[in-house]
């Protein structure tokens, strides 16, 4: 079995991941195809890239593996409903009717999305969780690890606990649905007026400005938590079993008033719930791995799941120091788990011709697992739309988006293969100086036209992180949180609050610095991302520091760009100063005023 | 749809959920129902029995 393709579909951030000869060959997410950000729709995009990029055909697939198993998910759901019958009785005829359709016949649904697979091809499903877990833990590393998963809720289990050796990865314990950390930080994204599945982020960005001061009020009334992580909801607070939404006038009341309403203004008692919550997941979660270390005995962990994609627990985690080591699926959320299926099966089903041996740094090759386009196929792009530009040798761009950069200027940086995963990791970036007091407004207000909250997250060349950020451990997927060194700080101001602490300047660079002097740091290696770490070096050559700015390359509202296209369009529409795609380099001040439009389906976040 | 079936009993059998099986059916012939009513006329009036 050489050539086996990962799908994760029908939920959320649907995408497709392709292994060949048990190397990841390609992985995508559907949405940076569609524009449609989180797409759910069959990764019909994706999975036609990952088979280009390989040189097959549908018909040279030697098995199709989809991330769950629909018969115990629709069981799940049978069973959710009668249990709250007849409430739900809203939703029963919204939720039921797609599964009798395309979602619990998904064999036949694959086989008609992909009309040439060979009839002997098999359509295998994974659980849900064993995908995450063995997303995190068949790249990692680790000859053995801990594993811990958790999200919202797969098929039953919300969370597991297992150990991953060789070519096994073996589930010792889960907590099952309605029960589930994910989902209760979900209700609370909900409650604060951010669109669940991808608002998450936000919740914990608006984290940092509020005070915990509900904590005891979640841990009284909502769940009972006990030492080894498991919790249980009283579900007399939430309405997820029984309409759409997360949360009742009970819940409301608890937290001083109703749901805020998406795109209103943010006041304090949000910002003071979303601290609460985000304390309350950092506590479960520590004891989540304590007891994960020890079930397993394990000195190392991996981590996947949508909640691991919660870089402030991360860290905490790591500076805990529960395990040695920690190594986190870039993409932990839904996306990761085509790629988990995919390695399930040709681990655990023997089809691996010899034990799994693990590769260094990780096998996820950076995560740089997209498309990638020629500098003939940018031209081509370019001229299309008329746009001015010039072409450049290697170091002569280096220098000119360095000197950008120095200038305070916004670059957008697309350079070869697109990212796997919900971060940008310096291949569809938008780079900037971390020293600028004025970055963080200007780039949230004028280039991404969102939320003014948000902070934005350093890129660092690894050697010299620590001088920069107390965090000593690899970060390559910007998915822990660590304080800013105390050297690089500055003395605030006591007695400002909320939204009036952004505009304090709190470090030497203040735009990647959040309001508690933390960052979500990348640390940045020639070995693993040798054009950003080209970068980054020059810049540091110039500046004396190593450290820039790394924001995705799109607006609110819109998925990461992928195709040259894609890029121009999103650049001409914001107010970045340059774009440096391939060898070519673009001054938005000399493009063509001819409304280009961007094309990508907005979708409120 | 015929793997699927064998599967489900397999499911059923496994997790000694047979009591599932009503409800199962049940949904199936409400299914039939909207198909062969052309999906407009019936559903409607049925989604607040389901």
């Amino acid at each position: 079995m050489r050539h086996i393709l990962g799908i994760s579909a029908y939920y959320h951030d649907s995408a497709a991941a392709l292994l060949v000869d048990g190397r990841i060959a390609a992985a995508a997410q559907e949405e940076r195809f569609s524009r449609k950000k989180n797409d759910e729709r069959f990764p019909r995009h994706a999975v036609a890239f990952c088979l280009r990029h390989a040189g097959l055909q549908e018909s040279d697939l030697d098995a199709v593996v989809f991330y769950d198993k629909p018969i115990i998910k629709f069981a799940r759901l049978l069973e959710s409903y009668l249990a709250v019958a007849p409430g739900g009785w809203l939703t029963f005829p919204r939720v039921v009717p797609p599964w009798l359709g395309e979602k619990l016949n998904l064999r036949g649904t694959l086989r008609y999305e992909m009309p040439g697979l060979r009839p002997e091809t098999p359509v295998l499903f994974t659980e849900h969780h064993q995908s995450h877990a063995a997303s995190a833990f068949f790249p990692s590393p680790f000859e053995q690890a801990a594993i811990l998963t958790v999200d919202g809720v797969g098929e039953w289990a919300t969370t597991t606990i297992g150990v991953g050796r060789a070519n096994e990865v073996e589930i010792l314990k889960e907590l099952k649905f309605p029960h589930s950390l994910g989902l209760l930080y979900s209700a609370f994204t909900a409650y604060c007026g951010f669109r669940i599945n991808s608002g998450e982020y936000k919740l914990m960005g608006l984290a940092p400005y509020g005070e915990p001061r509900f904590v005891d009020t979640i841990y009284e009334h909502l769940i009972a938590v006990k030492d080894d992580g498991s919790l249980r909801l009283n579900l007399d607070y939430f309405e997820f079993l029984r309409s759409l939404r997360m949360t009742n006038a009970r819940f409301d009341r608890l937290f001083g008033g109703p749901p805020r309403p998406p795109e209103t203004p943010v006041e304090q008692r949000h910002m003071d719930v979303a601290r609460s919550i985000q304390t309350v997941t950092e506590q479960a979660m520590l004891r989540l791995a304590r007891h994960a270390r020890a079930v397993t005995g394990q000195t190392n962990l991996c981590l996947a799941g949508g909640v691991a994609l919660n870089c402030v627990a991360n860290g905490l985690i790591l500076r805990e120091k529960i395990f040695d080591r920690i190594w986190i699926q870039p993409a932990a959320g839904d996306a990761g788990g085509a790629l988990g299926a995919a390695l399930a099966v040709w681990h655990m089903r023997r089809e691996s011709p010899q034990p799994r041996t693990p590769m260094l740094p990780d096998a996820m090759q950076g995560a740089f697992l997209g498309p990638e386009f020629s500098d003939a196929e940018i031209e081509a792009v370019l001229r299309q739309h008329n746009a001015v530009y010039e072409k450049l040798d290697r170091e002569s761009l280096l220098d000119r988006v360095v000197g950008l950069l120095a200038d305070e200027k916004i670059v957008g940086w697309v350079q070869g293969r697109m990212e796997f995963g919900p971060r940008a990791l310096g291949h569809r970036s938008i780079l900037g100086d971390p020293r600028s007091p004025r970055m963080q407004s200007v780039l949230n207000l004028k280039v991404k036209f969102r939320e003014s909250f948000r902070p934005f997250a350093p890129a660092v060349l690894r050697e010299r992180a620590p001088e920069f950020f107390e965090l000593d451990a690899d970060s390559p997927y910007m998915l822990l949180v660590a304080p800013v060194h105390p050297s690089q700080r500055l003395d605030v101001a006591a007695g400002a609050h909320g939204l009036d602490r952004l505009k304090q300047l709190r470090s030497r660079v203040p735009a990647v610095t959040h309001v508690d002097f933390s960052a979500r740091v990348q640390t940045v290696t020639a070995e693993q991302n040798p054009s950003f770490h080209a970068v980054l070096s020059r810049f540091e050559a110039k500046t004396g520091c190593p450290v820039l700015v790394n924001t995705s390359f799109n607006v609110r509202g819109e998925p990461v760009v992928c195709t040259p296209d894609d890029a121009y369009r999103c650049f001409v529409n914001t107010e970045m100063d340059a774009l440096a795609i391939g060898s070519f380099l673009l001054d938005r001040n000399a493009q063509p005023n001819q409304g280009v439009k961007q094309k990508f389906h907005p979708v409120p976040d | 749809m015929w793997q699927l079936f064998r599967e489900f009993l397999q499911f059923l059998r496994q997790e000694k959920k047979w009591w599932l099986i009503p409800l199962v059916l049940m949904l199936l012939v409400l299914a039939a129902l909207i198909v062969f009513s052309g999906g407009s006329v019936l559903a409607p009036l049925m989604y607040p029995f389901m």
